[in-house]
């Protein structure tokens, strides 16, 4: 049996009392936006929605759950890119949706204290007149909310400089399963115990329900230019990310494409992108005038010496924000070129480059499924994009398994399957790939401290041992597992 | 003493079979924090050096945890980086275990970061004896929990670690610093977080009562920036910030407790009866103080923050204590790593 009758359902009679009835979604029809997230090959309709209005709310849903052994999946904005909001079939979606509220912003001491349902976006606004921002910029920060931003330790464009998620937060509130409302982390830059707030981060919904988090804020760099510099071999354009970082320039953003992503996005926004170039570098340089200027002319000699066949220098805002609309409508570009396309999220350290582009170009190859790549450049944050039809017969596995190659390539050369979208449902077999038995067992262990029962969103980011043993069967080659000589790390 | 990590993980495997509490030991240039229980095994780890893997273009180096900080900073320093969290006692011979374990941040700890914002990942032996990685060497990634940041202040009550990767700063092309004048201290605390929207050169900012001192890094025009900004002088031939790093100025000379006492950076004076250096912007308020212990760590209560007691007292416990629901998960964290409770128990608070 996949679904009781709402009507019918002991649960979901539970929560209308303690919960409005506007605060519950419960036929399949209302649920349906709820049946998926950004990855939405994968779909389930829960048993029930219910989007609490207060912290109380939370604390009463998670109780009954606990009290009815009902698994839970949290859900902000529901933009995962690795299905981790993907419902439980007798699950509850718990949507943090409406606890939007900005609690109070401290000039002062530089913080923002928010609940879950605020928007990434959202806070900078409040605070741009105070000429502060919050760093961490997913590509969906328009529609992320923070909630999700510390269950995923969301990164962007930004984060080599200014840090992630986890680099950028003081403060969460969290519900745990006993419906106990826990404090952790402070106002100070640490606080006393083991830092359970790095152990959140990331934590893809499996520890509490965080509920409301306190912030830090930056000031607004006064001044960002940004360099593009085209090249004819991708090889050189690595090199050269790794001739500036050395030479001790750390870039607000430093970003790369290739050939395809070029060609797509030059056809869609009109970036001003050299279409003939094999791979373009989008580095910006972001601080005060005076500092600016001086690193502006020490980049522009690095990328120079390192082979760049066109440099430019945006002139003005303007043409900073040209150049940057392509790179930023690198996905939307790619939807108009093919009929879907396949993000991917490995990260590599970034002297492997220019091998595993070679690699993924081979792939796609063996596939027969054209591929994009964008490329966190400056912190080895690899996104390929595979392009494929799924309403041709067996494109999305084909597109699966040629992503699934690639995640095992990220780590045979020492990388990692996930730099900022999350293991979720999507990338939980590749956890075999990456961690050994002890590892992905101390994982478990720190699960079930937590949740002794698995109910917060169960089957996601960490795999059992017997799914691994099982998924270790499949892919053992010859006898071996896939690149049995690495040392994980 | 074990070198090699099969030695380490077969010591601690033995330790979890015959239940046998573990008293792991880097250099002991921090034996002074936290309670060790006098009749522990010792572990001693400082025999796993080595520098794994090193290359200046990513930013990133893999280091066993017995490794000494000065041979770091060395190699670092011929190439033109740096460790960002400034970990004292390198001149003392502390490990980089040691420094991750304790976590003690220098004074740039405000603008750049902490101990633990500068690791990617450990291999470390859990209280069972298996060798767990969690993170890796790349700068982004979120695959698996995240179990190698905590073991920054975790004073070696999660794991023995045997091997870090660290993130890596490039060193600044100048830095210099200027002394501003301020006695008033609500008016240092002021200066020293405001000054900072005008520039991202200030480093370090520490207030001693009578002086703002204010470390600038960066190109020699955006220091001159920033100076414009400020004003002040520029003060030479001395090694202050090595010296507050490294609890050698005079302050901490003085009697009484030493306290280190973490606040939001505004918030107001901790006790302007007692004598106090404040560091990291306001965020780190070192305070000399005979007050009794609890009253001194329920004004840090009271104002979101938290006293650490860096003096050794029988008396008295290093940390903070932690209370409640808290306290109630930090428990269970140990517990998943250390079942049986022998990895330094007792070390970072008393309950576990």
């Amino acid at each position: 049996m996949s679904r009781t009758k709402p009507a019918t359902d002991p649960l979901i009679a539970q929560l209308r009392t303690l919960l409005p009835a506007s605060c519950i979604v419960a036929d399949p029809v209302s649920m349906k936006p709820y049946e998926c997230d950004g990855l939405s090959a994968y779909r389930q309709i829960p048993r029930v929605v219910v989007l609490p209005e207060t912290v109380e709310q939370v604390q009463a849903v998670m109780k009954t759950c606990q009290q009815t052994g009902t698994p839970i999946v949290p859900r902000g904005a529901g933009t995962s890119l690795s299905g981790g909001a993907m419902p439980h079939k007798n699950g509850v979606v718990l949507s943090l949706a409406r606890l939007n509220s900005i609690l109070q912003i401290d000039e002062d001491n530089r913080t923002a204290r928010v609940q879950a349902g605020v928007r990434n976006l959202q806070i900078s606004e409040a605070v741009q007149h105070l000429g502060l921002y919050y760093a961490p910029d997913p590509s969906s920060q328009i529609a992320c909310t923070i909630g999700g931003n510390v269950a995923e330790n969301a990164g962007g464009v930004h984060c080599l400089k200014y840090g992630l998620t986890v680099h950028n937060i003081l403060q969460v509130k969290m519900v745990n399963l006993d419906g106990e409302l826990i404090s952790i982390g402070s106002t100070a830059l640490d606080s006393p115990g083991y830092d359970l707030l790095a152990l959140l981060m990331g934590s893809e919904g499996m520890l509490g329900i965080v509920v409301e988090v306190l912030v830090r804020l930056l000031p607004r760099p006064k001044v960002a230019r940004v360099l593009m510099a085209a090249y004819d071999d991708i090889e050189k354009a690595g090199n050269a990310v790794a001739s500036v970082i050395a030479a001790g320039v750390i870039p607000g953003g430093f970003e790369m494409m290739d050939k395809a992503a070029i060609q797509a996005s030059e056809d869609f926004v009109r970036a001003g992108y050299p279409t003939d170039a094999t791979a373009i570098l989008l580095c910006e340089l972001d601080g005060t005038e005076d500092d600016v200027v001086a690193q502006v002319e020490k980049v522009e000699k690095l990328l120079a010496s390192s082979g760049a066949v066109d440099i430019r220098l945006a002139s003005d805002e303007q043409q900073r924000v040209r150049f940057w609309s392509g790179r930023k409508n690198a996905f939307p570009a790619m939807g108009r070129i093919s009929p879907d396309y396949y993000c991917m999220d490995g990260t590599i350290p970034r002297k492997e480059l220019g091998n595993v582009l070679t690699c993924i170009s081979g792939l796609s190859d063996k596939y027969g499924l054209r591929v994009a790549n964008v490329f966190h450049a400056g912190d080895g944050n690899l996104h390929p994009l595979i392009l494929y039809d799924a309403n041709q017969p067996d494109e999305f596995e084909k597109a699966e398994a040629f992503g699934a190659e690639i995640l095992d390539l990220c780590v045979a050369v020492g990388g990692t399957i996930t730099g900022e979208h999350g293991v979720g449902v999507e990338k939980i077999d590749r956890m075999c790939v990456q961690f050994d038995q002890a590892s992905l067992s101390q994982f478990l262990a720190v699960r079930k401290a937590f949740d002794p029962d698995g109910l917060l969103n169960p089957d996601k980011a960490v795999p059992t041992l017997a799914r691994c043993a099982e998924f270790n069967a499949m892919h053992v080659h010859h006898g071996q597992l896939a690149h049995p000589e690495l040392e994980r790390f | 003493m074990p070198c090699l990590a099969a030695e380490i993980t077969s010591a601690v495997a033995s330790a979890y079979t015959i239940r046998t509490p573990l008293n792991i030991t880097g250099a002991g240039t921090k034996s002074f924090l936290g309670q060790q229980a006098t009749n522990n095994q010792p572990l001693d780890v400082t025999g796993h050096t080595g520098i794994v893997e090193y290359d200046p273009a990513e930013l990133v180096m893999v280091a066993r945890a017995g490794t000494s900080l000065s041979e770091i900073e060395n190699v670092l320093n011929e190439n033109g980086q740096m460790l960002g969290f400034e970990p004292p006692f390198a001149d003392a011979g502390a490990t980089l275990g040691g420094a991750v374990a304790a976590g003690l941040a220098g004074p740039r700890r405000a603008y750049a970061g902490a101990v633990r914002d500068f690791v990617l990942g450990s291999t470390f032996i859990n209280g069972k004896g298996e060798p767990v990685t969690a993170g890796g060497k790349v700068m982004k990634n979120v695959a698996g929990f995240d179990l190698f940041r905590p073991m920054a202040r975790s004073m070696g009550t999660l794991g023995v670690m045997l091997k870090i990767a660290l993130r890596l700063l490039p060193l600044p092309e100048v830095e210099k610093t200027l002394l501003h004048e301020e006695t008033d201290e609500l008016a240092a605390l002021r200066k020293m977080n405001h000054w900072p929207v005008e520039t991202q050169a200030i480093s370090a900012a520490s207030w001693d009562g009578a002086n703002i001192r204010i470390r600038l890094s960066g190109s020699a025009s955006g220091i001159e920036h920033a100076r414009s900004v400020i004003g002040g002088d520029y003060i030479t031939g001395t090694n202050y910030w090595q010296d507050l790093n490294n609890f050698r100025l005079d302050f901490f000379q003085q009697a009484g407790r030493l306290w280190r006492i973490g606040l939001a950076p505004m918030s107001e004076s901790f006790g302007p009866e007692s004598r106090q250096l404040v560091d990291w912007g306001g965020a780190q308020r070192w305070l000399k103080s005979d007050e009794p212990a609890v009253s001194i760590r329920t004004r840090a209560s009271q104002l979101g923050g938290h006293a650490d007691c860096f003096s050794q007292d029988p008396g008295v416990a290093t940390f903070h204590p932690l209370e409640g629901n808290v306290l109630a998960v930090n428990k269970r964290l140990k517990t998943a790593l250390d079942p049986a409770g022998i990895l330094n128990p007792g070390r970072l608070h008393p309950e576990f």
